[in-house]
């Protein structure tokens, strides 16, 4: 790509501040896109990528400094306007409307009319050599979006987001939605644009995927970027240096604790969502790692476990009794919590406040003769917020104001508050910016120090690998392995998760404290 | 700087929004010569407050159910059919507080029927309800033979009398009831698990059952209450008319909706008091109440309570944008 590089920029940025009231969330930022080139946008959860973005797309205005396509100014009016200008935007969300057909979907606010009626032959024309574009030509024009996969909605999404004949695309957060098969359709799709030379500013989280598809790189920190250059040849550390300036070892702490006796003992567990039984222990003091693809039936034998799912067969024994009743409010009782995976959707009720979303599941404590007192209930909060140094406003604060890490906080401490003694933690750290993850590794750690037992489901394998003590792995619906965390690596568990077996790895002497 | 100040303006708005309709529309009135002398009466007040208890009592439990993310249009339909009960009872010749508790009960197990279907069949509410209303209006039409029921005169017909009995009531009894209840259930809702829940379930259902709410028995909970408000209200209709009329309240769900929607009750749930819905329901009684004495027209009336409606709920979206 240093020929790349040579060439005259498609998009030249320089110094652009943005302010939001009191807080900088831009102070002068820059990079140059070239033509046919995935460049990609990295930083931490509040660096600023999406305000950059936003004001790319003409969503937002900057205070100051300038932006050029093509060596001309280019000082969108908004979104339409960099549309004209070329500009596309591909959000995080998935914005299509279900009921309509991918034809419909993709030519949303592009009709094409002649004689005041909407000329089909020509919008399916242009539909079908979109599709084409992305690689996609089996897509039907006529399904409604909403029959369609994940994977194909983004097929569908993308389109709509070149039909305008973009020369510039912005993806954020791609694949944050999707299986891992569709994240490897998209980086295909992502490299065809580049032969077509369309140029990509790419934003993830995900640095192993990033490495994979992008060119060149550019980190944000604090509104600033402070470091760009060639993917190839970049270390991950570095970038992580940059993002965070911290090393990687210290991201993922190890809190040493000891493993008592068995406190969860599932055999044969079969929940109605569920593929195939599933039998595992775990014992005190220990975080059972679960691997396994989205959609492996992770999250579903956790919710059959939670009593969110029905339970069809097997039994479950928590601290000696059997599993009784099948709702959350009966688990709790007997010591489970569930984290879910979808913090936004379920974890959290977004408009109600910190306290009540901490207390929500034991508010007997605040009770005083029948009644609930909420200033009781706003001092336990208080509590919890500050052992877990969850940042806001105060318990009275609307959960759905805090970032995406203290906002994950609030849905941890409230499996402590009810005391649970087994955690069942479906992608804790999924979608937080790289501070808030290293807290929430370490505040597992301490769980398990404390005699907690902890099911740690994740998809991100270096930290099943740095914080578990065994790990189990999910495949088509089958937990196929569950072995000590040292006999396994990072190519092991991807093999025991794609394909269901996996060979040994060459057992590590045990790793040191710290 | 100037956001933290909006957000100030937001809050205040939130807080004191609906008085500053009510006092609006008392100072408007009071500022026309024409009606002055009699709008700011107590006299006028009381009678406000009188004609307001039937729409109020199913507006208490309505806001038990937009809280919760829910909405009842069998409300209007159930106070007819309550009416005809508690009218064929005192008819019968059962005592008056006899026919008083199945007129009440009788809401109470439509709207028990209400939660059942909605939880069991996990059909909308929209949809159960929609259903209800024509079967409750239609039971109450059969009940009563399609016209109205006779009921020699009882102590039930001077809960609304406008001059109570003993006069040191100073108000209708049903008035002093709305009070009563309308505190009850203020203290029930703020600060009470039950409260909790019911917010909790309009404001995130699947959140609340992962915390452990048993959202179907809340739910339930939920639509029998406010059907036993919509009960009482009908023994008001009954007290109001001395007859079981099944043709009265027809479209009375809309005004009940609009008193929650206007007090800061949100149609996708968690949000509502019952302070706000009081408010609203003045709003309204107020404004008919002026506008009658203005000598204005009905469809006046209609069109200022529909505009007004369209402001309230505006004025709720720049409440959620301020957030």
């Amino acid at each position: 790509m240093a020929a790349g590089t040579s060439a005259a920029p498609v998009l030249r940025m320089s110094g652009v501040s943005k302010s939001f009231g009191a807080t900088r969330a831009l102070d002068g930022v820059g990079f140059d896109l070239v033509r046919g080139e995935v460049h990609a946008l990295i930083g931490e959860n509040g660096a600023g990528k999406s305000t950059m973005m936003k004001v790319l797309s003409g969503a937002v205005a900057p205070d100051s400094g300038r932006m050029e396509i093509d060596g001309r100014p280019y000082a969108p009016a908004g979104p339409l306007d960099g549309l004209r200008n070329g500009v596309a935007m591909i959000y995080q969300e998935l914005t299509l409307a279900p009921h309509m057909t991918v034809e419909e979907n993709v030519m949303l606010g592009r009709e094409v009319r002649r004689a005041g009626r909407l000329d089909r032959a020509a919008m399916r024309r242009m539909v079908r050599e979109t599709l084409d574009l992305v690689r996609h030509p089996e897509i039907a024009l006529d399904v409604p979006v909403g029959r369609l996969s994940v994977g194909a909605k983004q097929v569908v999404e993308i389109a709509r987001a070149l039909v305008g004949r973009a020369r510039i695309l912005v993806m954020d957060e791609p694949t944050s939605s999707l299986p891992l098969e569709d994240s490897q359709r998209l980086f295909e799709i992502v490299r065809g644009l580049k032969d077509k030379g369309v140029s990509v500013v790419y934003i993830s989280h995900f640095l192993e995927e990033v490495q994979r598809v992008a060119d060149r790189f550019t980190v944000l920190r604090d509104g600033r970027s402070v470091g760009s250059g060639p993917m190839a040849g970049a270390r991950l550390e570095d970038i992580i240096h940059l993002m965070v300036g911290r090393e990687l070892k210290e991201l993922i702490p190890r809190v040493e604790h000891d493993i008592g006796g068995t406190v969860l003992d599932v055999h044969g567990l079969r929940g109605a969502r569920m593929a195939s039984p599933v039998s595992l222990t775990l014992a005190r003091g220990e975080i059972l790692g679960i691997a396994g693809l989205i959609g492996s039936g992770r999250t579903e034998m956790l919710r059959a476990l939670f009593g969110l799912d029905e339970v069809v067969g097997g039994t479950a024994v928590v601290s000696g009794r059997e599993l009784a009743g099948r709702t959350p409010w009966t688990r709790i009782g007997r010591g489970l919590g569930l984290l879910s995976e979808d913090r936004q959707g379920e974890g959290l009720a977004l408009n109600m406040s910190v306290a009540d979303n901490l207390t929500l599941s034991d508010l007997a404590p605040y009770r005083r003769r029948g009644l609930l007192r909420p200033a009781l209930q706003r001092r336990g909060a208080a509590d919890w917020i500050g052992k877990l140094a969850i940042k806001t406003k105060g318990p009275a604060q609307a959960v759905g104001d805090l970032s995406g890490g203290n906002q994950q906080k609030v849905a941890l401490a409230r499996l402590l508050h009810q005391k649970a003694a087994v955690f069942l933690l479906d992608e804790p750290t999924r979608g937080i910016d790289v501070v808030s993850k290293s807290q929430i590794y370490e505040w597992i750690g301490g769980l398990a120090k404390e005699g907690k037992a902890v099911l740690f489901v994740s998809s991100y394998l270096p930290e099943l690998l740095g914080i578990s003590d065994r790990i189990a792995v999910f495949h088509r619906g089958a937990l196929v392995e569950a072995r000590p965390v040292s006999e396994w690596d990072a190519a092991s568990l991807m093999a025991a998760a794609t394909v269901g077996r996996a060979p040994r790895a060459a057992p590590v002497p045990p790793r040191s404290a710290g | 700087m100037s956001l933290q100040r909006r957000t100030g303006l937001v809050k205040a708005l939130n807080l004191f929004g609906p008085f500053i309709g009510l006092l609006l529309v008392i100072a408007l009135f009071s500022l026309v010569p024409e009606v002055q002398g009699r709008f700011l009466r107590f006299a006028n007040f009381k009678s406000v407050a009188t004609q307001s208890v039937i729409v109020a009592l199913g507006a208490l439990g309505m806001t038990l159910i937009i809280i919760s993310g829910g909405i009842d249009l069998s409300a209007a339909s159930n106070i007819a059919l309550s009416s005809v009960i508690a009218a064929y009872a005192v008819n019968a010749g059962l005592a008056p507080p006899v026919a008083v508790a199945l007129g009440v009960l009788t809401g109470g197990l439509v709207g028990l029927a209400n939660g059942a279907l909605v939880t069991r069949l996990r059909l909308v509410p929209f949809i159960v309800t929609l259903g209800m209303m024509g079967i409750a209006r239609g039971a109450a039409k059969w009940i009563a033979g399609n016209q109205k029921i006779d009921a020699p005169m009882t102590w039930i017909n001077e809960l609304m009398a406008k001059t109570p009995h003993p006069p040191w009531l100073l108000l209708a009894p049903g008035v002093w009831i709305v009070i009563v209840l309308a505190v009850v259930l203020a203290v029930l809702l703020r600060s009470s698990v039950f409260g909790r829940h019911v917010f909790a379930v309009g404001s995130n259902e699947a959140t609340a059952r992962l915390c452990g709410v048993r959202t179907d028995r809340v739910k339930v909970l939920v639509y029998a209450l406010a059907g036993l408000f919509c009960g009482l209200s009908g023994v008001m209709e009954f007290s109001r008319l001395t007859v079981g009329d099944p043709t009265v309240a027809v479209g009375l769900e809309l005004d009940i909706i609009a008193a929650v929607v206007i007090g800061g009750g949100s149609l996708s749930g968690g949000e509502g008091s019952i302070l706000g819905t009081m408010v609203g329901v003045l709003i309204m009684s107020f404004l008919r109440n002026g506008c009658t004495m203005m000598g204005w027209p009905n469809y006046i009336q209609e069109i200022i309570i529909g505009a007004i409606i369209v402001v309230a709920v505006a004025l709720d979206r720049l409440r959620h944008k301020g957030q």
